[in-house]
């Protein structure tokens, strides 16, 4: 696979201080607002953006993370069966404004599942979705983000991955491409 | 490898401590499952499940009956008591009967030991074991160590005593396979004649005594005398059983350590188990039964993710 960088760490940084923004924007103080990361890897763009907002707002946001496993549509079509992570969201959202969020939305199928795992919680009043990367053009299910990091155009023999300095070693977006013969 | 190495649940005996550490991960998940607001994810909404009870039951029915329904499958119940089994039909003919009418998977008690390998071998579908006479009951024993590692930590080095009728027990066979999986180091304790002669065979300790049982482990784990099981009388009466082997808040007070105590339920009262030791805090006997959907769940969750749709 060929790597290709499409956003670098300084980049990267600049993009979640522009999301925290557009939160504040919309949300204000955030007193009815709680953020909701999908396992695994949307934790930890959450984790990040709360970490930015704290700072910015000084108080804390309510968070919490959401495993969507069982709301999967794909169940019994791998050959490996799928095992949950854990879900801790230890308030009610309850006509809370709602905001889940993700590393890359590719399909739609993981943010359908988000939302029915969801309302297992209960009655949210209103519900946005914050992506990092949005691969547009590739939708299966008429699901759009209200906050996007970035926007990338890919074909679906390829792959994105976001990739954190607590994980991978540095923070950035690779896309992956199959190498062609000639 | 995040898969069961089985096709069926027909014993601990055949599972692999990775599978037993695999349906504790996904057990984890299903009881903040059963915890939340609205219990039921749609995993399962296009399994159907029979429960057929050959052999009367309360608390695994339900349980087994509970878990399926969480996770939206469709739920036939079959009891002997009311059915052509009565009229002479045998279990392959009861069973593929039933299976005609497109059932995924089944989940069975039986008095016969090995009536559930039995059948995994003769049917198209997912089978688990939910007792099968005297020989194994295996998601009692993964509730058990469920609870162990949910009080304690691990299972690992802890040291559990298996008190009462262990030669008519399922519980106890699949309890002893379970735990000596996991590490934990099993003892039993009982009169010399409800103690099977082959135990010492499984690696285990024996111990005639109950104070210096209960002086040895961490967790009691108390059974049931199993009258109905029992073709000739195994002790004097019921009132000397119980004095010799039945759980006082008196032993446990005079015990060094605090100890967890543990019964699969149902508890006879007065007999190996006193009232005030069953509803004390050391006690972790209605634990040990939410503890059994969670673990229900986990293991109809990972056989029905080996069943393929075309």
């Amino acid at each position: 696979m060929e790597r290709q960088v499409i956003l670098n760490s300084e980049h990267f940084e600049l993009t979640i201080k522009r999301l925290c923004y557009q939160l504040i924007e919309n949300h204000n103080d955030f007193s009815n607002t709680v953020l909701i990361g999908l396992q695994p890897r949307g934790i930890n763009v959450l984790t990040r953006i709360k970490e930015h907002l704290e700072s910015i707002l000084g108080k804390e946001v309510l968070c919490g993370d959401l495993d969507i496993t069982f709301f999967r549509d794909d169940f019994r079509r791998r050959e490996i069966p799928l095992i949950p992570s854990a879900t801790n969201i230890d308030f009610v959202i309850e006509n809370k404004n709602v905001v889940i969020i993700d590393d890359v939305l590719y399909t739609g199928r993981t943010i359908r599942s988000g939302l029915d795992a969801l309302l297992a919680f209960g009655r949210p009043d209103q519900v946005e979705l914050l992506v990092m990367i949005d691969r547009r053009f590739q939708r299966d299910l008429p699901i759009q983000a209200d906050y996007i990091g970035k926007m990338v155009d890919t074909l679906i023999s390829e792959r994105v991955s976001v990739e954190w300095k607590e994980i991978e070693g540095e923070d950035k977006v690779v896309l992956f491409t199959p190498e062609t013969n000639g | 490898m995040d898969k069961l190495s089985v096709e069926h649940l027909t014993g601990i005996e055949h599972l692999t401590k990775n599978d037993i550490d695999l349906i504790f991960k996904t057990a984890d998940a299903f009881k903040e499952v059963i915890n939340r607001p609205i219990k039921k994810v749609p995993s399962l909404r296009d399994i159907t499940i029979a429960n057929l009870f050959f052999e009367n039951s309360t608390r695994t029915r339900l349980s087994f009956e509970l878990a399926e329904k969480r996770m939206s499958a469709d739920v036939v119940n079959f009891s002997a008591a009311s059915s052509s089994v009565k009229k002479g039909e045998t279990l392959i003919d009861t069973v593929n009967n039933i299976l005609s009418m497109k059932v995924d998977m089944v989940v069975m008690r039986h008095p016969n030991p090995g009536a559930a390998k039995f059948l995994s071998e003769r049917i198209d579908a997912k089978v688990i074991n939910a007792g099968d006479g005297t020989h194994e009951h295996p998601t009692q024993a993964l509730l058990d160590a469920y609870s162990i590692r949910e009080q304690l930590g691990e299972v690992k080095g802890k040291k559990v005593v298996i008190v009462g009728d262990i030669l008519h027990s399922r519980v106890a066979l699949s309890n002893i396979y379970c735990l000596q999986k996991l590490g934990a180091e099993v003892m039993v304790c009982g009169p010399t004649t409800l103690i099977p002669k082959y135990i010492s065979g499984l690696g285990i300790k024996v111990e005639h005594n109950l104070k210096k049982a209960l002086e040895w482990c961490d967790v009691a784990n108390m059974l049931r005398i199993q009258l109905e099981r029992q073709d000739m009388k195994y002790f004097p009466s019921l009132r000397e059983y119980s004095m010799q082997y039945g759980l006082t808040k008196k032993i446990l007070d005079t015990l060094s350590k605090k100890i967890i105590v543990m019964h699969p339920g149902p508890i006879n009262r007065g007999v190996e188990i006193t009232s005030d030791v069953a509803d004390s805090d050391q006690a972790i006997i209605l634990q040990q039964v939410e503890n059994g959907v969670a673990i229900r769940m986990a293991v109809i969750y990972l056989l029905a993710s080996q069943i393929k749709r075309q």
